[in-house]
């Protein structure tokens, strides 16, 4: 991966996204004293694979399995007038829905905000959880509204100009997050939206 | 995705397959406690219907209401027109009041080609069934109907049959299913099949029986009698017996074969009613996925900003920083 962008440099190698993530999983179940009604749902693409080995590995520590799903927030975006019209994701809630559950939505990168903002408004349609958390795998700061993480793998301080790329092993082939300068090649700046 | 969708021509495979996926999402709505999504939140979407219809309209205003527009309910009879107005002046009022697309049934074919091609208002045009030429959103729904219980398409049987002359249901799903991939054979009697149905990319046959047998679909039109100012059969009773879908003819089917039909039908006549409301009959469901299907068409020719035919959908991924 880093490869295919000389100027790339690796904040987190797999051994150091599989720490964080079992980090997240155990400060999760502090934070919640148990895996009792909680449900966490990944923000497509990365953060459903995310959300599934968090879900995986709660169950290694506590033994209680926990629902987990994905919730598609493309709909409820700010930014739908701006652009062309976006392909939807999936979204897939558990058969025990939200409603009276503490749900962690599961993101790969805390940017601006906006996808959250969007996401919170997406699940309070799909009913009323007891509380929300947020649990990313990267904060890179830049954020446009009040929003915060819960759980943080890392945070990584960056300019406006440099990229962030997650990379996770079920899309991409392996686990990996970059800090690339920025590109001219617009299709190419995930970042910056 | 272009700006209007007036023909099933208009759509390439990945377009196609682009409202398809998107259908599917919109599908899952239904099951939620709220079934409303905000994307087209301030955006008034105008059902222009010159010609009767039931399912269609309240479709496409479910659609549309679904998504948050606002809907004007446009019906020729109790309007202008019926005081002479032309489709000119009446689309040039509604883009005086601000239409972002509008959605046209008319008994001419061509309008809705009329309406896009003349730029008398700015919004997106949906064709909603143009006389007898075409009828994109049904063939949609019926693709999706079809893809939903048989999978990808491609390389699928699909027999449709009766009046393919006055079925703007016919034409629009010839055209899609085979860009979809799948082999459409067209069945009905001689006087029913559209004059240059040569050129069309499909079989055709006079022998139900025959066709059926192979089918993974079977489509059965209804016998347009409004249209209709000659004999194109003898008798009802023997258009029935010919070209009809009875228990008989149903018993012929391989096991897994759909049986649809656009509605309304005239139960008796192209479909006995034991076969309407059989198992295997996706009739209902057919209407039901409509709405699914029109919110994904107004979704994609809404959302965003109008961009110029030709380019499209931004389906790439910006998961990387997108939070």
């Amino acid at each position: 991966m880093a490869a295919a962008y000389p100027s790339a440099r690796v904040v987190l190698d797999e051994r150091d996204v599989a720490r964080a993530l079992t980090r997240i999983s155990h400060e999760i179940l502090e934070r919640n004293r148990g895996a009792a009604d909680l449900v966490l749902l990944g923000i497509p693409t990365r953060g459903v694979p995310l959300a599934a080995r968090l879900a995986a590995r709660i169950v290694q520590v506590e033994g209680t399995a926990v629902p987990y799903g994905s919730l598609d927030a493309t709909m409820y975006r700010d930014d739908l007038r701006l652009r062309p019209a976006r392909a939807l994701e999936h979204t897939d809630i558990p058969h025990a829905g939200v409603d009276g559950r503490t749900v962690v939505l599961v993101d790969d990168v805390l940017f601006s905000g906006r996808t959250i903002r969007a996401a919170l408004d997406a699940l309070s349609d799909l009913g009323r959880p007891r509380a929300v958390r947020l649990a990313v795998l990267v904060d890179r700061g830049h954020r446009e509204l009040p929003i915060r993480a819960d759980f943080v793998g890392k945070n990584l301080p960056t300019s406006l100009s440099e990229e962030v790329r997650v990379s996770v092993a079920e899309i991409d082939g392996c686990d990996e997050v970059l800090i690339t300068p920025g590109s001219s090649d617009s299709s190419a700046v995930r970042s910056a939206l | 995705m272009r700006r209007h969708l007036l023909s099933a021509a208009d759509l390439s495979r990945d377009d196609a397959t682009l409202v398809l996926d998107t259908a599917e999402e919109m599908r899952t709505l239904a099951d939620r406690p709220i079934k409303k999504l905000p994307a087209l939140r301030g955006r008034t979407v105008v059902n222009l219907f010159f010609e009767d219809s039931t399912r269609t309209r309240i479709s496409f205003e479910a659609a549309a209401k679904r998504l948050s527009a606002d809907v004007i309910n446009f019906a020729a009879g109790g309007s202008s027109v019926s005081k002479g107005e032309s489709l000119k002046d009446t689309a040039l009022t509604l883009q005086a009041m601000g239409a972002d697309a509008i959605v046209v049934r008319h008994h001419s074919s061509g309008a809705a080609h009329r309406l896009a091609a003349a730029e008398w208002t700015r919004g997106s045009i949906v064709n909603a069934g143009d006389g007898t030429h075409e009828h994109p959103t049904q063939a949609l729904l019926d693709a999706f109907t079809m893809r939903r219980h048989l999978g990808d398409l491609a390389g699928r049987r699909v027999t449709i049959v009766g009046d393919v002359l006055h079925s703007r249901v016919a034409r629009s799903n010839a055209l899609l299913l085979t860009t979809l991939g799948a082999e459409v054979t067209l069945v009905g009697p001689p006087t029913l099949l559209p004059f240059g149905v040569a050129g069309w990319p499909v079989e055709t046959s006079y022998d139900l029986d025959a066709a059926i047998v192979k089918s993974d679909a079977v489509m059965m039109l209804r016998v347009q009698r409004e249209r209709m100012n000659a004999a194109f059969f003898p008798s009802a009773r023997e258009y029935s017996r010919r070209y009809g879908l009875d228990a008989r003819r149903m018993g012929l089917l391989p096991e897994h074969t759909l049986v649809l039909h656009p509605g309304p039908m005239n139960r008796g006549m192209e479909i006995s009613a034991d076969v309407a409301d059989s198992a295997r009959s996706v009739i209902v469901e057919q209407v039901s996925n409509g709405v699914a299907v029109r919110m994904a068409v107004l979704y994609l020719l809404l959302s965003g900003v109008t961009v110029p035919a030709g380019i499209s959908i931004d389906a790439s991924s910006e998961a990387g920083g997108a939070a």
